[in-house]
């Protein structure tokens, strides 16, 4: 399979992720466009099963079982993920833009020596190999890049494509391979799951987002309702994320997330450089601040000048009565 | 405990530019990035419960000696520097490459990094340095728990549901976040100590690294490209009273089609 790109995805609660799904849509997609063979990679206790989820996407998936005790860490992935490269000499890996992901990568890049484009918003086939998308500076600057030689990592965003399943579904090949190098153990002691973080945040279309404006947690109530009503997620921004009013997987910005959904919601909400490099690429941003001179009516597409206790309940209740 | 931290220093967030074609330019106005400061905290707080001391470990180019100096008045005991003209444009790998080198020279029971910097927003370095040298690497971190006694660390590290308690053994790389706690200002003692505190320098030669195997000519990604995105038209401003403005607010989505 020389020249292939491969897709290394992530399994949660037994099935692919929506990005691993995306990462199998984007190898079919580059493939197709090169000519070149595609893969999938899953590594985990129930590989081969979540493997017939995503073969449906198109690539065949090689799915590697290890060991049951839930989801295996960065290292077991990485280490099995870098001894097929070695048998059967991929050229280019698709990983996506995960907590997981991103350790899976920058452990590849330790083991392979490869190349790796972070943070890549869209992935096209140029006469270079992939070129890769990428927003930097916060938004400021979009750049494409390549690999200078015939092989790299791509670290790929949510969303960058959409998932779609394919004419054709692929196979299911159960592989076993043994770990050139044993990278240092690192022991999963316990799990926990707290209801707050289950955020998905990156990959949500709408988001509302509240800052100090709210006034205290409670004040969030209004800012989730309307998150309801428009069938989106809820953001932060640093300050009440420090202020202990909500938890910091709600983080956008600058040490939090970076999102692109298609309409951001800002209720609250300075517009501080550290939370606008987490979000001004969004679609559609509407600002609800009291303060008309707040730095966020610089890069909002609607600044609503007035006091978000006011104005959010009745935009939910507007947007609850044309739903129906 | 020794802990290194590895601090890089990046253009202040908003200033970032281009030069020499794809560059950033790093000939003035560095500070520490974010994440950075967060685990140089997370190390003080550290050394002053179990003793030791911290250095930090930083390649940048000369203006990164202000970050540099920031971190010795916040308490660090003593700062490496890696400078040399060969490395400015260098990739993820390169720069993996040079501080792994670099901290075989260095004695630790501890390496820390930020999860991921504003300017690089890889995220990738501290987990390539943990293999090349053999180290445990643990992610994410929202707070940090060495044993030294038994040689062992525990880490909470944020998950999709939630977060994980990992172990692992000492010495190890461990990338953290904003939840390890605020960086604390310098105090004015710190600062006066801190000139007196021992920065060195190292060059590629000091790490037996060939310069050709860094730099721009050695980067395995090549930037094409760089364009402004497509320019907002400016804010349609809305101040009528509640009523109208959701009015307003509604025919807006609804012309965008987002409801
Ligand atoms: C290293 C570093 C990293 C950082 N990372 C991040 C990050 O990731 N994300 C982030 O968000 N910040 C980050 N920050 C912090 C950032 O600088 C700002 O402090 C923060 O974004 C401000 O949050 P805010 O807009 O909620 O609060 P404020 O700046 O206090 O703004 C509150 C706004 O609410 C308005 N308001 C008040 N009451 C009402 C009302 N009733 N109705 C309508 N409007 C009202 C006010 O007019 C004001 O504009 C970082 C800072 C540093 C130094
Ligand atoms: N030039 C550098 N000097 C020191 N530390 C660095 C450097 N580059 C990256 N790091 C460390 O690696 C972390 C992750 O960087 P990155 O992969 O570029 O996002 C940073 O937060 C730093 O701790």
């Amino acid at each position: 399979m020389a020249g292939a790109v491969w897709a290394i995805g992530e399994i949660v609660e037994g099935a692919p992720t929506r990005l691993t799904r995306e990462l199998a849509t984007l190898a079919r997609q580059l493939g197709e466009a090169a000519a070149l063979p595609v893969a999938a990679v899953l590594v985990g206790p129930d590989a081969a099963a979540a493997g017939a989820l995503l073969a449906e996407h198109g690539p065949d998936v090689l799915a590697v079982e290890v060991d049951p005790g839930g989801r295996p860490t960065a290292a077991v992935i990485a280490e099995r993920v870098a001894a097929l490269v070695r048998e059967r000499a991929p050229a280019f890996l698709l990983v996506g833009a995960s907590n997981d992901g991103k350790d899976v990568a920058g452990i590849l890049q330790g083991l392979l020596d490869w190349g790796v484009l972070v943070n890549g918003a869209g992935v096209r086939w140029s006469d270079r190999g992939p070129q890769v998308e990428m927003s930097v500076f916060g938004g400021r600057l979009v750049t494409q890049s390549t690999f200078a030689a015939d092989r790299g990592i791509v670290i790929v965003r949510p969303s960058a494509v959409t998932a779609e399943t394919a004419p054709a579904a692929g196979q299911v090949e159960r592989v076993v391979v043994d770990p050139a190098i044993e990278l240092a153990p690192v022991r999963v002691v316990d799990r926990v799951a707290e209801a707050s973080a289950a955020v998905p945040i990156e990959e949500a279309s709408v988001i509302v987002a509240g800052g100090r404006g709210v006034g205290g947690p409670e004040g969030f109530a209004v800012v989730r309702e309307l998150a309801d009503a428009l069938g989106g997620v809820v953001g932060a921004t640093r300050a009440v994320v420090d202020a202990g009013w909500i938890g910091y997987a709600h983080q956008i910005g600058q040490t939090g997330k970076s999102v692109k959904p298609q309409l951001y919601v800002a209720a609250g909400i300075s517009g501080a450089i550290q939370h606008k490099v987490g979000m001004q690429t969004s679609g559609t941003i509407v600002a609800i601040n009291r303060d008309p001179d707040a730095p966020i009516a610089e890069f909002a597409d609607m600044m609503v000048v007035g006091d978000l206790f006011e104005i959010l309940p009745r935009l939910t209740a507007a947007v609850r009565a044309r739903r129906g | 405990m020794r802990i290194v931290v590895l601090l890089k220093a990046v253009p202040v967030v908003g200033n970032e530019k281009l030069v020499d074609g794809w560059r950033v330019d790093r000939s003035a106005g560095l500070e520490a990035n974010g994440n950075d400061e967060y685990v140089l905290e997370a190390a003080l707080k550290l050394v002053e419960a179990h003793g030791g001391e911290v250095v930090t470990l930083t390649m940048g180019p000369h203006p990164a000696l202000e970050a540099i100096r920031k971190a010795l008045a916040m308490g660090a005991a003593r700062a490496v520097q890696i400078v040399d003209d060969a490395l400015a444009g260098s990739d993820a790998l390169a720069t993996g490459r040079v501080l792994a080198a670099a901290l075989a020279h260095l004695e630790y029971e501890l390496v820390l990094a930020g999860a991921d910097t504003s300017d690089g927003q890889g995220g990738v370095v501290g987990a390539a340095i943990a293999t090349r040298l053999g180290l445990p690497y643990l992610s994410y971190a929202a707070s940090i728990e060495p044993d030294p006694a038994a040689g062992i660390v525990r880490v909470r590290r944020i998950s999709p549901t939630g977060y994980d308690v990992l172990e692992a053994r000492l010495p190890a790389l461990i990338a953290g976040t904003q939840l390890l706690g605020e960086p604390r200002y310098p105090s004015l003692r710190g600062i006066m100590q801190a000139r007196s505190k021992e920065i060195a320098t190292w060059t590629l030669r000091d790490l037996g690294i060939d310069p050709a195997s860094v730099g721009p000519a050695a980067s395995q990604t090549v930037v094409q490209e760089a364009t402004p995105p497509p320019q907002r038209a400016g804010a349609t401003v809305v101040r009528e009273a509640p009523d109208v403005a959701v009015e307003r607010i509604v025919a807006f989505l609804v012309s965008r089609r987002l409801i």
